[in-house]
Formats: C-alpha cells, structure tokens, sequence
C-alpha cells in the first residue's frame, strides 16, 4: 500500500525504459569517478547531472523520504566531525589559510577547510541519487539478473534481489506489530522521550526480527526445493536487450570514469586548488 | 472410489517409506518411529493429524529437506521415484515430487506470477526463449494463467497458492506434496483449491498428497486413502469411509465432518458402506432420519438441557440461551448491558498507489454489548482486519464514528484506546519481545508507568485467569504454540480492557488445542471480558459466539445468529463462506430450522467437552 522505503517505484519514466544493466554500469560509473575525482568542478557537473536525471526520472522525493533524510542525518554529521577532528586539514591540503571565523582553540573556519568540505559533501550529492535512482528504476528481478551479467555471482546478486522483493511484506509486519504494541502502551511516537521510544522500538524490532529470520529459514527451503543453486549458472525470464540510449549512458559512464584521471594529470594533484 | 483405488494397486509405487524413523539432530526422541507408507502413481491421499503428529516431518522425508536440510539420524529406507532422497540431489528429488509449502507467500520469490513460475526453469538454464510458453502452460493447469503480469501484493491467499502450485507443475512432477494447503485460506477459497487439486488428478493423473487437518474441507472431493498419524507413527491407513466409521479421528484429535459428528450424537454413528464422506451423498438410513429428527426435537423442547458453561456469564444475562429458535438478534436479548462498542455508519477509504483510493469499509452500523462474545465473520480480504484496525485507531476513518464505552472515540490515539480495547495478533510471535513470561506480561504495565506493586498484583491476576501460574518464571521459547497465545492473551488482559478484539486466534490449530483454547476464551468471557473474534471460521462462530456480523467487500451483509448465518445457503455464498455438512443433514432430515439442529449439535458437542475435561 505505501511506498517502500527503498525499493522499485513502479512509477514508468524514461530512466525505467533502461535496461538494468546500462543503469549499473552508470551507477558504478558515478561510484567510481567520484572516488577518484575530488575536483570540485567534476563533482558539481556530476551532482548536477544527478539531479537532473532524478528530475526526468519521474521518481519524487517523497517516494524515498526516509532514506534521503537518512543520508542528509549522516551527511551533516559526517561534515561536524570532519571539522571537530581535523579543521585544519584544508590549509594542510591547499598550502594556504584564509581565516574566516576565529574560533576557540583550533577550531578557526578557513576558506580552505570549507572548501574541502564543500568537496566531501558534493561527493555526497553525486553519487547517491544516482544509485537510488538505480535501484528505484530497476524493478528486481531485472536488478539481479543486471548484476548476474557483470558478473556479480548469481546467488548473491538473487540474494539482494529478494531483500528488495520482501522490504513491502516486512514492512506491512511492523506496521501490525507496531499497532498492537503501540495499543499496549508501547509508544513509539514523538510524545514520549527518546530513551522510552528506543526501547519500546525495541519491543516492535524484537519480534519483527525473529519472525523474518523464520522467514528466511522457509525461503530458503523452498527455493532449494526449486532447484536454486543446483547449476554454476542459470538463465533469467527478465532480461532486457541493449538498446541504443543503453549503449549511450554506458559511453556516459565511461566518461564520467575518464574525466577525473585526466583531471588528476591536469590539476597535477587529486584536488583542484583555487586559492594557489 | 474403489475401482480407482483397484487400479492404483497394480501402479508402480512413487513414494515407498519401510519402518522408516527419523530424530532431528537437536531432540532426543524420534519424531517419527516405524512408517510404513506406499504412494502409487495416480493415487490421491490425504494424511491427516494433530500438532506434532510428525505430517511435516513426513514431507520433509519425502521431499528430500530430509537430510539434506534438516540434519538427524534415519533408520529403515524411503524411495522416491525408486531413488533415496539421501543419495540424490535434492532436485533430482524435487523432479519427481513438487511441494507446496504452507505459506505461499514464502515461496512466492518473483515479483511478478510469470517471474515466480519460471524460477525453476531458470535455475535449469532452460533458455529464455523456451520459457514463455512452458510457463503459460503451468499457470493455465493451476487456474492462473490470466494473472501472469500481477505482482505477489495484488494476489489473494488462493491465488498465491496457486502460483505456488504452477511453479512446481513447470516441471512435470509426477507427485504433488501439499504442505496444510487450506491452512491460511477462507473457506470458499479452500473448496476451489480442493477442487483444483481434483482436477489436476483426473485429468493429468498428478499423484496427489495432501497434509491436512481440515479434513471436511479436503473430503469435499473423493481421496483414495486416508492416513491417520499420531506421535510419529501412522494409526490408520484406509479408504475414507471406513475410517470415519471407525471413530479413531476423534480419538486422536481430528475432527471428523460435522455431519458424522452429528450423527454420532444422535446415537446413529455412519457404517462404511453408507460412503459417509459428504453429508451432500452419504446413504443416510431412515433410523439415522428418525434418530436426528428425535434428537433435535429433545433439545429444542429441553429447557434444562443448555445449562452449559456458556450460559453463566456474569454481566451478560441470558446471552444465548443456544437451544431457543428464532434467536436472529442478541442485542435485544441484552438490553441492559451498556455498549462496549458502538459503530455508527463507519466508512474506511485509504490511497492505494498514486492518486487511487479504495473503500475498505461502508457503512458498518454495529454494536458490541458488555459481556458479549461475538464473531466478525468474512473471507480474506472483506474487511474483517481493517474494521479491527478503525476500532484500534490504526487506520483513521473516512466517515461514521466509533464509540467505545459509550465515548466518541475520536481523537484517540492507538494508546489510549489500547487502554479500552484489546487487540491480540494472529500469530504470538508478533507480539512477544521479552524472554520471560512475567517480563512479557508486565512490559505493558510498566509503560503505562504504574507502581510496582500494582503490576505484580495484575500480573498474579492475569496469570491465574490464564493459566499460567505454572509458567510465570519460565523463558517464553520453552512454550507451545498455545502456551505463546495464551501469554499475549495475559499481557494484553493485564492492561485491563473492557473489549478483547483476536484476529483469527485458532489459525493453524488441531482440533484439541482449538477446544482447549476455545474454551479458555469463553471462561474468560463469562468472567465479564468482552471478546470480538475475527475469523473466517464458521465452525468457531457457530460453536462459541452467540452472534455474528459478516462482512463482504467492506459491506456489513448480516447481523445475526451464527447457526442462522451458515444454514443460509444464499448469505453464506455472498459472503464466501461454506454452509457446513450440518446444513445438509438438517435438510435430508426434512428439519424446518436447520439452525435448530446447529443449535442441537453446539450443546451436544460442549457437554462432550465438558465431559473430556473432567475425565482429565
């Protein structure tokens, strides 16, 4: 009934008309130039580039609330802890020091230290909305059989492809769990403090967890009943050709690996410096 | 059938089990001892027995998990299309015998019916071309072939089933393994699978077996043997009609067909030769007419015969005085109790998918007096869950108005109604999270900040109403299934409701723990608690509600007398529901009031009860 928290949004838009394969490609195509690219210009031309596919990709925002809250919470921490243990590391990186801010002890904000930090969170912006647009796009049958083809074992490329299949009926069991605890008193709402509301989340978890590793336990007889992993190998019912738009984003993911190795020779360093 | 059963003789056997034991690696007795079994091509068996019996571990022999994923010790031979599981690849195994395991959704593992029905295909390397058609072709054996795009969420429980039974047929098994087919499905749904699994064996000649214990549902179609099993072993191993004749079902904790029970009661039991496996065809004798005819009337005109423990309720007087005719509406009966719920013109309409809503409830105008035991009757799917999630504040109504104690409970959260209402899960591992059973009852007490002194005096209280003093200081994973519902029972009875809501509390029962259970609840009752059963069961209705509401499609169809509800071939076929054998034998009996015979057989089945327990 309601939208997975991460999953296939069957909501057809242009990104969905991809073959699996093209998208992952693409996916570990922004993955990869982002870990070797720390140049700021790369990375707001791909961050860019992402949200713009996420404009055409017809996925909302609210399909994937939680998740992108999730990432902006560790976003923002990660950027606090970055400057609680090491504010001077720009200065260190860039060779300069602009103090903007003085601040207590060697907390002082610089130009170079917000600079570097501006880089890590553009990887951020980057790489993420393209891989949940993948798995958003891709509905997962076709995701394992997409990681089955660039050679991903295909156990475990069926292994993730379930986890997607089952996140719905798992989430419908916490919701019933959640009712019936929550009418014993177990609030799990804003009304009452977060210590309370952790354990009482607790009490929910607790048998949500038991009763899916259950679950898991029959799955897996069944399936072995049906002849998974009998073979090296096994054929898909979902399986896309490549077409030519297919071909093109996995040119696009190819260059988007290029790119930051040829900046790596250009800016003669993994960052670009705009203060030297 | 016996000219069938003389041709299966000849047949080769496709399954052979000789003194054949097995003991699971982690208990220290055997679950099954001495099983002697032949299944022969084109046979149709049923192998029935109570919880624990050992029917599952007896598939897992078959169908290979045995050794190769259960782990233990086995003595004597099993041969499976002439092989032994243990020396073969479980799919060599699997080849032969297909097994549909009790939850479809488990084995559901595509996301679409296509996907899930070529799953085996797949891990063949059967190439993709070849597929499409071998999967048309199951899916239109097994009654789905035109769901073949619908994805898990979009399929009723019998649907699923389904799907589950063309992934197997895919592979041109020879045999057909039934893990408790019926187990999770309504009662018309139930019937279509029966009858499925009927067609399949005449006109493919599948080899059918199916592990059940509603038995009346599966002998709504002819089988060729019935095997009985009880502590590991096999009782009985014979033609349906001279086990029913025999008396060893009810001896052994199933629950023959209503009809034969009946006639039991009347002192006529059924002979073999009279084929008493359909109450619709049996040979009734005109002894037996005049003996159920003369045993209705005694109970009709007996007014000291329903002094049963249902009749002693506290605050409900007079709640079904169950041998009255014409009992078709309880409120009246009870004008003095206040109302414990009160739904006026409730209306449920939620969003499905973007910019699409469906009704889930209309118009449901019902009351529930203090004292009550009353049924929520309904197939899967008609509303019976989401009506019990407006009670309890989950879901947030879209018209009407619930009133609990008389109180407009609008506004309410989830939690202060739980205060009012009770709502115990089907299965209890959805509602337990503490290891020890006094931990696990007081968790809720302890949230509502109470003083200790408090939650122990309620503990104590709960504990005894539910029978579990004994257990008090025991660890929740050393329960049985019933001792775990009994423990959800007391953790949401220490918080003192005036209403208990059980969605389907007997699901996947035997026979003698669902009395067992059964009559714990209605002593519950009679101690005051108003209970609400939500069950697509007819029998639970009839037996221990002195009313029901059954829904269909969201639509409150009828508020009344259950016996009445199911002699009502035209109410019971608009709400998917089965009018039980009891119908039929009232009417080949030429009883005016077939709830009247109902009503007869409630009585005669509790002072049976009465009469076990106080033999125990």
């Amino acid at each position: 009934m309601s939208t997975p928290v991460l999953g296939y949004i069957d909501r057809p838009g242009p990104l969905h008309a991809l073959s699996g394969v093209s998208k992952l490609v693409l996916a570990l195509g922004v993955v990869l130039g982002a870990m070797i690219g720390f140049d700021v210009r790369y990375l707001a031309v791909v961050a860019a580039g992402s949200i713009a596919l996420w404009g055409l990709s017809r996925v909302r925002l609210r399909d994937l609330a939680l998740v992108l809250w999730l990432i902006a919470i560790f976003a923002t921490l990660n950027n606090i802890g970055i400057f609680l243990f090491a504010p001077g590391y720009g200065t260190e990186l860039f060779g300069t020091r602009h103090v903007l801010v003085a601040g207590p002890w060697h907390w002082d904000v610089t130009a170079e230290q917000l600079f570097y930090q501006l880089t890590v969170t553009l990887k951020y912006v980057a790489v993420l909305p393209s891989v949940l647009l993948f798995v958003a796009t891709t509905r997962p049958p076709e995701f394992a059989s997409s990681l089955a083809r660039i050679g991903v074992p295909y156990r475990f490329a069926y292994a993730i492809s379930l986890a997607l299949r089952y996140i719905p009926d798992v989430q419908r069991e916490f919701r019933t769990i959640s009712l019936a605890q929550q009418a014993r008193g177990l609030d799990i709402s804003r009304a009452v403090g977060l210590r309370t509301r952790a354990r009482n989340l607790g009490s929910t978890l607790m048998p949500l967890l038991m009763g899916t590793f259950d679950r898991i336990e029959s799955i897996s007889a069944a399936m072995e009943l049906r002849g998974f992993g009998r073979g090296p190998g096994r054929t898909w019912l979902v399986r896309r050709a490549l077409r030519p738009p297919d071909v093109l984003v996995m040119l696009a993911a190819g260059l988007l690996v290029a790119a930051p190795i040829v900046l790596l020779g250009v800016n003669g360093g993994r960052f670009w410096n705009p203060f030297g | 059938m016996p000219s069938h059963t003389r041709d299966a003789e000849g047949a080769a056997p496709l399954i052979e089990l000789a003194e054949y034991s097995f003991q699971y690696r982690a208990q220290s007795e055997p679950t099954l001892h001495d099983i002697d079994l032949t299944v022969r091509r084109g046979e149709k068996i049923a192998i029935v027995g109570a919880s624990g019996s050992g029917k599952s571990t007896l598939i897992s022999a078959i169908n290979g998990l045995i050794p190769h994923h259960h782990r233990g010790t086995t003595h004597g031979t099993v041969r499976v299309g002439g092989q032994d599981p243990a020396t073969v690849p479980l799919v060599s195994t699997a080849s032969v015998v297909g097994t549909v395991l009790q939850d479809s959704n488990s084995q559901f593992v595509g996301l679409t019916v296509a996907e899930d029905v070529a799953f085996s295909l797949e891990n063949q390397q059967v190439p993709h071309d070849e597929m499409p058609a071998r999967i048309a072709q199951a899916a239109s054996l097994a009654g789905i072939g035109d769901r073949l795009d619908a994805s898990p969420q979009d399929l009723s429980g019998g649907q699923k089933q389904r799907v589950a039974i063309a992934g197997v047929l895919v592979d041109d098994v020879e045999v057909l393994l039934l893990d408790e087919p019926l187990a999770n499905l309504d009662p018309a749904a139930g019937r279509a699978t029966v009858e499925l699994l009927d067609d399949l064996h005449r006109e493919r000649g599948t080899t059918i077996v199916i592990v059940e214990h509603r038995l009346e549902d599966v002998l709504h179609r002819d089988v060729d043997r019935i095997v009985l099993m009880a502590d590991g072993r096999i009782i009985a191993d014979a033609p349906p009609d001279d086990l029913l004749a025999s008396g060893l079902l009810e001896e052994h904790g199933i629950r023959p067909p209503l009809h034969v029970a009946a006639l039991r009661h009347a002192g006529e039991p059924v002979t073999a030769a009279q084929r008493p496996s359909r109450s619709a065809d049996i040979d009734l004798t005109s002894a037996q007419i005049a003996a159920v005819r003369t045993w209705v009337d005694a109970g009709t005109h007996g007014p000291g015969s329903p002094t049963t423990d249902g009749s002693t309720p506290g605050p409900a007087p007079g709640s079904g005085e169950p041998g009255a005719p014409g009992t078709v509406s309880t409120p009246a009966e009870a004008p003095h109790a206040p109302l414990a719920l009160d739904l006026h013109a409730v209306r449920c309409e939620v969003p499905v998918g973007p910019a699409r809503t469906a009704v889930l409830l209309e118009g449901i105008t019902a009351s529930v007096r203090r004292g009550e035991m009353i049924g929520v009757l309904g197939s899967n799917g008609a509303g019976k869950s989401t009506l019990a999630r407006v009670i309890c504040g989950a879901e947030a109504l879209s018209g009407g108005k619930v009133l609990i104690g008389g109180v407009d409970a609008h506004g309410w959260s989830v939690t202060e109604r739980g205060k009012r209402v009770g709502f115990v899960l089907q299965e209890p591992g959805q509602m337990i999270s503490q290891p020890q059973v006094t931990d696990e009852i007081a968790l809720g007490l302890r949230a509502q900040g109470l003083e200790a002194e408090e939650i122990s005096r309620r503990t104590t209280v709960v504990l005894e109403a539910c029978g579990l003093t004994p257990f008090r200081t025991w660890p929740v994973s050393a329960l049985s299934h019933g001792q775990k519902k009994r423990v959800t029972i007391a953790s949401v009875l220490a918080l003192e409701p005036e209403v208990l809501i059980l969605d389907e509390p007997t699901a996947g029962q035997d026979f003698a723990h669902y009395s067992e259970f059964m009559g714990f609840l209605r002593t519950l009752n009679a101690t005051g608690t108003t209970v609400v059963l939500i069950t697509h069961d007819m029998h639970l209705a009839v037996e221990h509600t002195e009313r029901v509401l059954v829904l269909s499609a969201g639509r409150l169809l009828a508020d009344a007398d259950p016996a009445v509800v199911l002699t009502d071939p035209e109410l019971t076929r608009r709400a998917d529901l089965v009018t039980t054998g009891l119908y039929d034998l009232a009417r080949r009996c030429d009883i005016a009031d077939p709830h009247a015979l109902v009503h007869r057989f409630v009585q005669a089945d509790r002072a049976d009860q009465a009469d076990s327990e106080a033999c125990r």
